[in-house]
């Protein structure tokens, strides 16, 4: 017998005769209701992230003058990231086509991204590596992650977000920079993630 | 079915290594800092959530279901995995589930694994297993690093490093790393934010070279395929995402019917584990993601034991959140070593004796090492009633014979009321007698409570005296 039958026979054993039981969901689920933006932009301050809200017309400036302040000179720009946001002077936009090595991405200043969905409730950008996302590495390996987050994708809460996603994609969902809590449950941030996160709110 | 394997040695029953780990004060002192903290915080991100009760009880509801078609539901996932790109391997037990594990790591021509924080691995004594194939397994969480770093072992679900303060952290740091990779910084301070960053410096580089990586899961979805891995750390991500191969060993209890249940455990289980809105990063993937090759093993090693189990079956619904052990006034002045299992506190007391059997003198201690106080039970965020299984698992496990003895003898006085009329005139009169700790093996009982004074007179013989008070 295959362990497979083998672990299936047990568990029908362990079942046989056992009632099955409802389920109920009398929690908030997914609401028709946007998001506040004031609600999540608090909440990613929580984090410890650094949050901007501005206005469309205003993307650009404040990305330029976001890399400008970290003294960024290379930052990986992932395929259909709108160009109209990314237009700082004396920063290399690095394209990650053919795809960059991990060592390469070790090397960058930092990355930009759009995200897929965010969750106003708990102050969470989720990137579902569509257009602007890029893959999973790129908002991994660089320490510095600055994400634009359209008000139009701000959900209130996390039944909203797991039913605006599809899960065939690899999700990551960011709630805040790389933390740890091992040492005396003091919270340091960044310990392999990426230890700067900037979140651009459009209006 | 055979011994179940959890990885620790099964020596000395709890009562003998909790009395160990309260002499020791800097570990009391380590773990009532970290529990009172991380008390404090999940009470506070709890009462936020206005349907916590509400989820709670989805939560409970929806594992329950899942336990009763487990069947079903596996098959299921093991469908989507492979509709999805991924092979799924069925493992019954620890040998054959590291055997699985060795043999695919083997098939890369690799010798270096790295490993994200998981329990069911720690279950089964994989690194050892490897190790003794010739392949060396790096634990990534920060915690786990300093366990593996310390040649120690976890001593809680979630912060398996929680017995550490900083200055023994440090030590560890300045004198094992060098004989794992990266030596740490020789201006090391032990600082939480310098700890961490000479973490950073001494995984990075293997982050970015290592082909294999080793996962657990939080929750597998029946419906998609999809695995789920909640963290903080990056290490996490850094193993789901650089490694060419990943193989993910999952207990059969983690899977959940469909993609919409993680909107229920996606808020109970932060919340309930680190006292946070959200852990910093959560991952899901389906099969091979991004060209990965995947495999998921099903492992056993006891759990369907547990399922047959009428009482104990509900402790297969543990999220291991270990809000149950940040609460317990037992775990807080023992540690998580006396239990001697990889799952330690609260639902270690359930889980280690259902899935180990109680042939040892350990498993058969576990059940008593609570107060029944109930408060595992308030905080659990699937409701595993956990005093309840205690109570049914103690009626299983002999009671020590001075117990038995002193119950048979309580038994043959209290059947004839003559009996309980002349024992207590007796006592009564011999009340000076009464030693303040009872003798010999009794002893145990009074080390820790006051005996109650023996009064001068019954209360029957007060009646009779004085007509109930009217004389």
């Amino acid at each position: 017998m295959s362990s497979r039958d083998l672990i299936l026979a047990r568990v029908r054993r362990a079942l046989a005769g056992v009632p099955d039981a409802g389920i109920t969901r009398a929690y908030r689920g997914p609401s028709a209701a946007p998001g506040e933006i004031r609600l999540y932009e608090e909440r990613v301050r929580d984090y410890r992230a650094v949050v901007h809200v501005v206005d469309e017309a205003g993307v650009a400036g404040r990305v330029a003058r976001s890399l400008a302040g970290r003294g960024a000179r290379r930052i990986v720009v992932p395929g259909g990231f709108p160009p109209r946001w990314f237009a700082a002077e004396g920063v290399e936009a690095v394209a990650d086509d053919p795809p960059l090595s991990a060592a390469d991405l070790d090397a960058v200043d930092g990355v930009v991204t759009t995200c897929a969905v965010a969750i106003a409730e708990t102050g969470t950008i989720v990137l579902d590596t569509g257009p602007g996302q890029g893959r999973r590495a790129l908002t991994l390996v660089p320490d510095y992650h600055l994400c634009v987050v359209r008000a139009a994708q701000i959900v209130a809460a996390v039944p909203d977000a797991v039913a605006r996603l599809d899960p065939a994609r690899p999700l990551t969902w960011i709630s805040g920079p790389s933390a740890t809590s091992d040492i005396e449950l003091n919270r340091v941030e960044g310990v392999h993630g990426p230890r700067t996160l900037e979140v651009l709110i459009v209006r | 079915m055979s011994v179940t394997f959890l990885g620790m040695p099964a020596d000395r029953p709890f009562p003998r290594n909790a009395a160990r780990a309260v002499r020791d004060s800097q570990l009391r002192f380590n773990l009532r800092k970290a529990t009172r903290t991380i008390r404090a915080r999940r009470a506070s991100v709890v009462a936020e959530a206005p349907d916590w009760a509400e989820l709670r009880e989805a939560g409970r509801a929806i594992k329950e279901h899942t336990l009763r078609n487990l069947d079903r539901y596996l098959v299921q996932l093991e469908e989507a995995v492979t509709a999805a790109g991924g092979h799924v391997h069925w493992a019954a037990g620890a040998a054959e589930a590291n055997r699985i594990v060795a043999g695919l790591v083997k098939a890369t021509g690799e010798t270096e694994v790295v490993k994200v924080k998981s329990m069911a691995t720690q279950e089964i004594g994989l690194n050892e297993a490897l190790l003794e194939q010739g392949i060396t397994a790096y634990e990534t969480d920060l915690a786990e690093l300093i366990v593996q770093l310390g040649d120690d072992r976890p001593s809680h679900i979630v912060v398996p490093a929680i017995h550490r303060n900083r200055a023994e952290i440090r030590e560890i740091f300045a004198e094992h790393m060098s004989g794992w990779g990266r030596p740490a910084p020789e201006d090391l301070t032990d600082e939480p934010a310098a700890l961490a960053e000479a973490a950073r410096l001494h995984l990075r580089e293997r982050f970015l070279k290592t082909k294999v990586a080793i996962s657990g899961a939080n929750f597998a979805i029946a419906e998609t395929g999809t695995m789920v891995v909640l963290e903080s750390e990056g290490n996490g991500r850094m193993c789901l995402t650089l490694p060419r191969t990943l193989i993910s060993v999952v207990g059969i209890e983690k899977v959940l019917p469909s993609w919409r249940d993680l909107e229920v455990f996606l808020q109970l289980l932060p919340r309930s584990s680190t006292g946070e809105r959200m852990n910093p990063y959560t991952s899901t993937w389906t099969g091979a993601a991004e060209g990965q090759e995947f495999h998921l093993v099903l492992l056993d090693n006891g759990r369907t034991r547990v399922l047959a189990d009428e009482v104990g079956r509900q402790a297969l619904r543990c999220i291991r959140c270990s809000a149950c052990l940040n609460v317990c006034p037992v775990y807080e002045r023992t540690g998580g070593h006396a239990y001697g299992s990889v799952y330690p506190g609260p639902i270690g007391a359930i889980l280690t004796p259902q899935l180990r059997g109680m042939g040892s003198e350990l498993d058969r201690s576990l059940p008593y090492a609570s107060s029944l106080c109930g408060a595992c039970y308030e905080v659990c965020p699937v409701a595993i009633d956990i005093p309840s299984v205690l109570v049914d698992l103690r009626s299983r496990a002999r009671h020590p014979w001075p117990e038995r003895a002193g119950m048979a003898a309580a038994g043959w006085v209290f059947e004839r009321h003559g009996r309980l009329a002349r024992l207590q005139r007796a006592g009564g009169r011999l009340r000076r007698l009464v030693p303040r700790r009872l003798p010999g093996p009794l002893g145990g009982w009074t080390d820790t409570r006051d005996l109650p004074e023996v009064p001068r007179e019954s209360f029957r013989e007060w009646w009779d005296r004085t007509d109930g008070g009217r004389r």
